[in-house]
């Protein structure tokens, strides 16, 4: 077992790569994830000069380009603080540098193009190893974890039904998450939990939820926005069915999916959902009593804060 | 290779007829329907390479058709003629005209993972599905996706800037695919954003068509990949047999990368 103080110890002090999505549609994530980190106590040292980890379209043009793009952000990313840890709270960021990682480490093919891409760039090439990508879920698990919140929070997010949304790219494919899957204590790829963790030790109330990591078509949201459109509503009737009021998020693009075709499936097929979707740093932001307004909730499509304040939380 | 699906029986190989005796026996009407037996002599035995030499393709070889990539295929929940592992067979057989009938469908594969996750081969259907989406397209098979459109826009703003601006990549999308602005739920997203933040959101967004979101110090690295990506398309068109165009006034890549804005 790895010594919880020393990895919450150096966790404290994480580089911090928002991604394009936080600085755009997904303002409200980076918002609430910087509120919490201030209000823990925990330092985010922004990724100088960052650039683009190549979503999932670069990868489509093609995978080495998306690789190296990943890559030059780690390498950014090595020295940014002591611990070389990198922590993307984006799904889609946080899949493509764990996919660069495991690319460098058993592809030689990977390692070439990156190699002189980089040096054609005239930056340092990232080696395997050098850093290590963690989700803003790991982070907060690892530093503050359930004991944490559950002091803080004072289960100020009791009677809360909350449905957790995880999506594609936290999860799939397995074998670039090779922390995953490792018995108790670990994430798992099938059923995740940290999410539910985390906001149970704040006092919400987690449905049984069977499509935590269905895909929300969030690669075609706009080139073919029926399929996103029906995949959405899926969910959100889902959820609705299991008795949740919210659907907790923690990828902008699955989150603004949810949002936008949330809209789209009333306007075009007539059907209407009234589930709330929040970030789970907006849920956890309000668990320890931070304002909604700090928090970026204004900034979110769907109109949730009615909804906070009927639950006490403003 | 056995198939399974009865939905593989199209409609268009059915046949029932009015009024026919064969052998004195009347076999008129929905009762007795034929399924047109099927000769298949034009194999393309080139295609399992020509799709294994494009990105994603590489471990087609290795399917055993066991079909959990269908079975757990997130658009085959929706569109139950979207079916990777019979358009694997197809591919590895060679039957192309069979392929053909489901061209406009195989760009819809919405990159969800879960048949990787649940492939016993390491096939990585993802990726093959992306191969031969690309292979139609170059074959001139298909015309270019929606899909392709947007990742070419989406590619190219990042090769230029190295960030992304999603309002800028969005309305050059519509504008690409010739879509209204003004589309319904748009507007209604548009509404719900502005009423709470009028003033702030018009500047944030005013802001960003000046001042593009930039890495900075990116122009070696966007040289970097334009030489890239100039380098895979001749090796894909080269692997596929096609021949390159002339460049008569240069760079290809760089024409093809702006015809998408
Ligand atoms: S990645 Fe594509 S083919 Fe694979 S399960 Fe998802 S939609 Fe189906
Ligand atoms: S899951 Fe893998 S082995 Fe099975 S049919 Fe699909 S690609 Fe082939």
């Amino acid at each position: 077992m790895v010594d919880i103080t020393d990895r919450a110890r150096k966790l404290r002090e994480v580089a911090y790569y928002p991604g394009c999505a936080l600085e755009g549609s997904g303002n409200g994530y980076d918002v609430s994830t910087r509120a919490i980190a201030y209000e823990l106590g925990l330092k985010l040292q922004d990724v100088k000069d960052w650039n683009c980890c190549g979503a999932m379209e670069v990868k489509n043009i093609d995978p080495k380009i998306q690789t190296y793009l990943s890559s030059r952000v780690l390498s950014q990313a090595v020295n940014a603080t002591k611990n070389n840890v990198v922590m993307a709270p984006c799904n889609g960021c946080y899949h493509n540098l764990k996919k660069a990682e495991y690319d460098l480490a058993h592809d030689a093919a990977s390692r070439e193009v990156v190699s002189t891409l980089s040096s054609k760039a005239g930056h340092k090439t990232y080696e395997a190893g050098q850093a290590e990508t963690i989700h803003a879920l790991d982070w907060i698990k690892d530093t503050i974890g359930e004991e944490g919140l559950r002091k803080r929070t004072k289960g100020r997010l009791a009677g809360m039904k909350i449905a957790n949304y995880y999506g594609c790219m936290y999860v799939r494919p397995r074998h670039i998450f090779p922390e995953k899957d490792k018995g108790p204590g670990s994430e798992s790829t099938s059923k995740p939990h940290f999410m539910d963790d985390l906001l149970a030790a704040s006092g919400a109330e987690n449905v049984e939820f069977p499509l935590k990591t269905a895909c929300c078509g969030g690669a075609h949201t706009l080139s073919d926005s029926d399929t996103s459109t029906k995949l959405v509503l899926n969910i959100l009737q889902a959820a609705e069915a299991s008795g949740a009021e919210v659907i907790a998020t923690e990828c902008p693009t699955c989150h603004s999916g949810l949002e936008m075709h949330q809209i789209r499936a009333e306007k075009r097929f007539g059907k209407k959902t009234t589930v709330k979707i929040l970030y789970f740093t907006q849920l956890l932001g309000l668990a320890l009593g931070i304002k909604p307004r700090k928090l970026g909730i204004q900034q979110n499509i769907s109109n949730s804060l009615e909804f906070i304040h009927e639950k006490g939380l403003t | 290779m056995p198939i399974h699906e009865k939905s593989l029986i199209r409609p268009e190989n059915l046949r029932t007829h009015e009024n026919l005796t064969i052998d004195g026996v009347d076999v008129s009407g929905h009762w007795s329907t034929f399924i047109e037996s099927r000769v298949v002599t034009d194999y393309n035995e080139a295609m399992e390479d020509e799709i294994a030499a494009l990105p994603g393709g590489e471990h087609i070889h290795r399917c055993w058709q066991c079909g959990s990539c269908t079975n757990s295929c997130t658009v085959n929940a929706i569109e139950p003629r979207f079916n990777p592992r019979y358009w694997i067979y197809l591919i590895r057989t060679g039957m192309e005209s069979e392929l053909l009938r489901d061209k406009d469908l195989i760009w819809q594969c919405v990159s969800c993972n879960k048949c990787t996750y649940a492939c016993p081969r390491d096939v990585f259907p993802e990726g093959v599905m992306k191969a031969t989406a690309h292979w139609l397209e170059l074959k001139g098979h298909t015309p270019e996706s929606p899909s392709t459109t947007f990742d070419k826009i989406f590619t190219d703003e990042i090769v230029q800037h190295g960030r992304i601006e999603d309002t800028k990549v969005l309305m050059k999308f519509l504008q690409k695919t010739k879509q209204p602005l003004l589309q319904d739920w748009l507007k209604q997203i548009a509404w719900n954003i502005g009423m709470r933040l009028p003033v702030k959101w018009g500047i944030k967004s005013a802001w960003s068509f000046v001042f593009h979101p930039k890495a900075r110090r990116w122009s070696k690295a966007r040289t970097a990949i334009q030489d890239y990506i100039i380098e895979k398309e001749t090796e894909h068109k080269q692997a596929l047999g096609l021949h390159k165009p002339k460049a008569a006034n240069g760079n290809a890549t760089q024409r093809k990368l702006h015809a998408a804005e």
